[in-house]
């Protein structure tokens, strides 16, 4: 069976990516792209790659999913929400993100397979300190995960 | 940034921010540390947390923060809040995902020094009857109906069903079961994710422990609750698992636009909340309160499964093998309570997270077995090291809204606790050290090595030292289930 665990590309792309921040409690990430697609597709790599999240690639599976949120901050909590929900209840995780955008209104084609292994449970993303910021090398934000 | 220089010294455990050091706050932040607890705290975000949760709308009295806190989201761990009703505010981050994720504790007759050598066993047979992991499914799974059932009646839908003894409902806070709970107030979503999950442990920091009472400090009040020195004792540790934390997300989702309609303006959106005589604040309450008896019920299931387990390994070798339960009691939880303020007494919500309720001798709701004592207040420490049962005092009812620490309190992220701690190195150690360890993983063992959290005799000496709880006994690890 073969499995891959989703990493860090940070080094591959440096335009985008996501590090792991210090959290007494809970697990926090930084996460940066040039938009807000980028952002998005980032965030979930980065929450699978804490949970140590590993995918049997035997057969893919699609999902789309359809969010309508008031701000970006928003989008991130509903669209990362969305994604958890995926593992919980169909053991399902996406490797592939097409993501379209419209002001805050997202539709997405999502690609990926079973989950073969997780470490780690995530219980919820939350609003702490939660704020898209534009930088002069795009988009930053840092997002708690409550554990 | 707080520091040492804001804070205005009590007494030796207790501290205080004013309300003048940031413009916001409504009323001050009392900390209940000792100097060297304070100096751990400054290295986290843990009092800049309580100066936000200062500045929520409706609150009396003084945020208080226990001597086990450290950064949460929002709200600090070990944070304690009570707004006046009607039109003071709830918060459902000021509560936490984990909805009444609290600690139970049962006591047996059975003596450790006669069954030490089948601890290994026990610790098998625990895993194997209380299931446990990431996102966990039970054996039962509910249906729609039987869901509405536990939200409403809590422990005593397990009762009805065989799962519990009506001392088990005695010795649990509001008997297992809040009033108030209206399943119509929870979502789909939640209810999908509540249906196959009651009677698991989930992962985390969650816990099934077997103790033994190493010693004990108060002898009457070890005897109400059948605690005796040398004998084995079990402690569970869990919540109301995906059906909480979907509750308090929806929730928070939901209020990031009732903060706006009500024109209250926040320092962090995680500390979104509505007023409780507003539609948002009782429809929250309402939900809140099925996942808080969902997990009255959960921990209910656990311990019967626990108590299997105990069937298995000691009937016909040990005479009273039977595990009675001591108490069971939340420290994620917002509760109406009557309280006296500057005086007056006053119907308040009391917000706890990660702060365990300690209502002392003579308070309503105590069972007569212990209202001479006060109510049983568990404490339990990190893996392989103490725990402690405690009571609460009168001290707690005047100075902390009746509540007192939950726990150790950690002081070292999980991802530093990984680099400096092996699973299965803790593991070795801890079985070197007479304790039997099952878990789930052995990085989520890691992260919840000793090294990762404050030393829980400090805590447990801080809130005796500010005398809003009193040592009963303590306790000593001997098989641990990791979730």
């Amino acid at each position: 069976m073969e499995s891959s665990r989703l990493i860090i590309h940070t080094m591959i792309v440096p335009a985008y990516g996501y590090r792991e921040i210090e959290h007494t409690a809970d697990w926090e990430l930084e996460v940066w792209a040039p938009d807000l697609i980028g952002l998005l597709e980032q965030a979930a790599r980065g929450m699978y790659a804490l949970s140590g999240l590993c995918l049997e690639r035997l057969q893919s599976q699609q999902r789309v999913l359809k969010l309508n949120a008031e701000d970006a901050e928003s989008l991130l909590v509903v669209f990362l929400g969305e994604i958890l929900h995926f593992i919980e209840l169909d053991n399902l995780a996406f490797d592939e993100f097409q993501i379209e955008l419209d002001g805050y209104k997202l539709h997405a084609r999502l690609t990926g397979s079973q989950v073969q292994n997780i470490d780690k449970e995530i219980k919820a993303v939350t609003y702490h300190n939660l704020l898209v910021r534009q930088t002069g090398h795009g988009l930053h934000v840092n997002i708690v995960f409550d554990v | 940034m707080v520091s040492i220089q804001d804070l205005v010294r009590i007494s030796e455990f207790e501290w205080e921010i004013p309300r003048t050091f940031r413009k916001d706050m409504r009323v001050p932040v009392r900390i209940f540390a000792t100097r060297r607890l304070l100096e751990k705290v400054m290295q986290d975000k843990s009092l800049e947390q309580a100066v936000n949760a200062a500045t929520l709308p409706g609150l009396v009295g003084h945020v208080l923060v226990m001597p086990d806190m450290h950064q949460g989201y929002g709200f600090p761990i070990g944070g304690v809040a009570a707004t006046r009703l009607p039109e003071g505010v709830i918060s459902p981050g000021a509560i936490g995902y984990d909805i009444n994720c609290g600690v139970r504790l049962l006591a047996s007759q059975i003596d450790y020094d006669e069954v030490k050598h089948q601890m290994g066993d026990l610790a098998t047979v625990l895993d194997h009857y209380c299931p446990s992991g990431v996102g966990g499914k039970g054996e039962i799974r509910l249906s729609p109906v039987e869901l509405e059932q536990v939200c409403r009646e809590g422990s005593r839908w397990a009762l009805k069903r065989g799962y519990a003894t009506e001392m088990d409902l005695r010795h649990t806070e509001e008997s297992g079961r809040l009033d108030g709970a209206d399943p119509g107030k929870v979502s789909p979503r939640a209810r999908e994710r509540g249906q196959p999950q009651l009677g698991t442990l989930g992962a985390g920091n969650h816990f099934i422990e077997v103790d033994l009472v190493e010693q004990v400090f108060d002898p009457q009040a070890a005897q109400a609750m059948g605690l005796q020195e040398g004998k084995l004792v079990l402690q569970i540790h869990c919540g109301s698992r995906g059906f909480g934390h979907q509750i308090c997300t929806d929730y928070v989702q939901e209020f990031q636009a009732a903060v706006k309609r009500y024109g209250i303006h926040l320092p962090d959106r995680e500390l979104v909340c509505a007023p409780l005589n507003s539609p948002e604040g009782q429809s929250y309450l309402a939900a809140m309160r099925c996942a808080a008896n969902y997990a009255f019920a959960n921990r209910q299931l656990l311990a019967h499964n626990a108590r299997k387990a105990f069937e298995q390994v000691f009937a016909g070798k040990q005479k009273n093998w039977q595990l009675e339960q001591v108490y069971d009691i939340a420290h994620n939880m917002g509760k109406i309570e009557t309280h006296l303020v500057n005086g007056e007494e006053m119907k308040v919500c009391v917000h706890r997270k990660g702060a365990t309720r300690a209502f002392g001798p003579g308070s309503p709701g105590l069972p007569e077995e212990y209202q001479k004592i006060g109510q049983p207040v568990l404490v339990p420490g990190s893996m392989g090291t103490a725990s402690w049962v405690l009571v609460g005092t009168q001290a707690s009812m005047e100075r902390s809204f009746g509540s007192s620490c939950h726990g150790a309190g950690r002081v070292m992220s999980r991802e530093k606790a990984k680099k400096q701690v092996r699973g299965d190195k803790l593991r070795q150690d801890l079985e070197a050290a007479g304790i039997a360890v099952r878990a789930g993983s052995m990085g989520g063992l890691a992260e919840e090595a000793p090294q990762a959290y404050k030393d829980v005799d400090e805590v447990v000496e801080t809130v005796i030292g500010a005398q809003i709880a009193r040592k009963v006994a303590r306790l000593r690890p001997v098989a641990v289930v990791k979730g």
